[in-house]
């Protein structure tokens, strides 16, 4: 693989994001639901308190008092669900919109190798992503402001964010790679990640073993950890592992449509 | 420069093309005539090695189209048929990404890019969202963008489909100018096109090669002999016979062609078909006279492309 080409991939898809708008409006929407998610819960962690302050028995429930418990985790759960519905409106166009307009042909007959064209696309889907989660750092830094926050959860709940939203993103850039309607692209990738999501939920009806491994695969379980400040490779490695795969699972989608 | 060997593709149980073999040589302009459907894109997607043929061989500049699709991709600039631009992307910094994943660097790319839009008529629309350009400047911006890294080959699939007569007319220029040193494979069903800017002449249909030529040669092997118009005021059935017993006539056809008036005042028109090498058109004149008819007009008929790709194509419909 060229950087070079990577980056000229990038450069082009980066300055599409923008030039088209989509990025401005998928940043200020999630910026905008996020905010309103952060209001509400501290909102709720000032009445809680108050209700302390007044009533000792309140106090004593201490876990209640923790910044970090009652809102900066919630924080980190709710922005990826806010994550999780707005990421596949970034990557449904990569490729979809591209094999749509033609444009693939262009690409395709240049010469640049797949995994540069892939790697580029999801490297600017990442960028716009990024911004998207710069947007939520006054947050925290409220917090810090106010209060005193354990600062480690809040790192380690950024990075475990990062980790999810790539994730997010290679797979909407495969299920972009098997159509070229964008809308089936989006749904698809929100249905995909909708069972990495809720797997969890069905721990309780199965056997342990099968619990054990559903409870592996299942996303928010991950996630967790790392909001707590607990950082396990094998969290760090599930991420990986998921971007990755779905990276080559996309090298070989484009693969086989040369072929068809 | 371009040699096709044998070269088949299926779609599935589709058949894109069969056994399609034909060359160009360096330099050369090779149009690619056919009906829609009849595989020039199929081929064209070969060469630039969008796909990879089912079977058979596709060379370009000494390179593997399958094997060593790097290099050939490298070496080419290729126009798809409806062409596909970004929208979103400002020319300028279109043509800046092309030139530079076709491997121009650093500073010479502005040079490269300013250069190529010089060259393509594109000064107009610096700095303008490619969406915002009408179908003849988004004509150019392909043809800019498959030319920006000064490539040996060209493959241009349609290039002047959709423009009004004057875009036309430029983008042909365009082309010409371009093929003095370079080979260009141009696909086009639209034939004068084809016969002004080529040297040579593939027709394919329904995936098979048709003929290959120079388009004067194809012309001229497809009627025996040479073909006139006649316009004669007389009796039309005596005229239709007589001209049939001229000597070096092969063939006559009465035409709707009535000259001024309904009553055959202006003359009637006929086709007449000559033998090769026979004079026919001497031996006419002194018939028409000596019968006391009237001799309107008499010119030779050029044998169009058109009407040797009409013959061609129909044949093969033939069971």
């Amino acid at each position: 693989m060229n950087p070079r080409s990577i980056g000229l991939v990038f450069k082009k898809d980066l300055k599409s994001y923008f030039n088209s708008y989509i990025a401005y409006a998928v940043i200020a929407i999630f910026a905008a639901a996020t905010g309103y998610l952060f209001f509400n819960l501290l909102a709720s962690f000032s009445v809680l308190s108050f209700q302390a302050q007044a009533n000792p028995m309140v106090a004593k429930q201490y876990n209640l008092l923790n910044v970090n418990e009652t809102v900066v985790r919630p924080l980190f759960g709710n922005i990826s669900i806010v994550m999780l519905l707005m990421l596949p409106l970034l990557t449904m166009k990569l490729l979809a919109d591209e094999k749509k307009s033609g444009t693939m042909e262009l690409l395709l007959t240049y010469p640049v190798k797949d995994a540069e064209v892939v790697m580029g696309k999801f490297f600017a889907c990442l960028a716009v992503f990024a911004a998207m989660l710069l947007s939520t750092v006054s947050y925290p830094l409220l917090l810090i402001y106010l209060g005193e926050p354990e600062i480690v959860p809040i790192i380690t709940g950024y990075c475990g964010l990062f980790m999810l939203g790539a994730a997010f993103i290679s797979l909407g850039i495969f299920t972009s790679s098997l159509t070229e309607n964008q809308i089936i692209a989006a749904s698809l990738s929100v249905g995909i990640l909708f069972c990495f999501w809720l797997m969890s939920y069905s721990t309780m009806f199965v056997s342990p073993t099968i619990a054990q491994i559903i409870s592996y695969l299942s996303m928010n379980d991950h996630l967790a950890s790392l909001a707590k400040g607990v950082v396990d490779t094998e969290d760090i490695i599930y991420f990986l592992v998921f971007t990755g795969l779905f990276l080559f699972l996309t090298l070989r989608s484009l693969e086989s449509n040369r072929w068809r | 420069m371009i040699e096709v060997e044998d070269l088949t593709k299926n779609y599935g149980s589709h058949l894109g093309i069969e056994g399609l073999t034909f060359s160009a040589q360096k330099g050369e302009t090779v149009g690619f005539l056919g009906p829609n459907g009849a595989g020039k894109t199929t081929t064209m997607r070969i060469l630039t090695c969008y796909f990879p043929a089912t079977s058979g061989k596709a060379m370009v500049a000494g390179y593997d189209c399958f094997e060593d699709s790097f290099e050939v991709r490298k070496r080419i600039g290729y126009l798809p048929e409806n062409v596909p631009l970004y929208g979103d992307m400002i020319v300028d910094d279109y043509l800046a990404f092309v030139a530079g994943i076709k491997g121009v660097e650093g500073r010479a790319m502005k040079q490269t890019v300013m250069r190529i839009m010089g060259d393509c008529g594109l000064e107009t629309v610096v700095g303008r969202p490619i969406r915002e350009l009408s179908k003849g400047y988004r004509q150019r911006v392909g043809l800019a963008q498959a030319l920006v890294n000064n490539p040996e080959i060209l493959i241009l699939d349609e290039p002047t489909n959709g423009l009004d007569p004057k875009q036309i007319k430029e983008i042909r220029k365009l082309i010409a100018d371009l093929a003095i040193h370079r080979t260009i494979i141009l696909s086009s069903h639209i034939l004068p096109e084809v016969s002004l800017v080529c040297e040579r002449v593939v027709i394919i249909n329904k995936g098979k090669l048709v003929a290959v030529d120079k388009p004067e040669n194809l012309t001229t092997n497809l009627g025996d002999g040479s073909r006139i118009l006649l316009r004669i005021s007389g009796e039309r059935e005596q005229i239709t016979k007589a001209l049939g017993t001229v000597k070096g006539v092969a063939k006559v056809k009465p035409t709707d062609d009535r000259g001024d008036g309904d009553d055959g005042s202006g003359g009637w028109g006929f086709v007449v078909d000559l033998d090769m090498g026979a004079d026919g058109e001497q031996s006419i004149l002194p018939m028409v006279v000596s019968n006391n008819w009237k001799l309107h007009e008499m010119r030779a008929v050029e044998t169009s492309l058109e009407d040797v790709f009409i013959q061609l194509v129909t044949e093969e419909d033939a069971p």
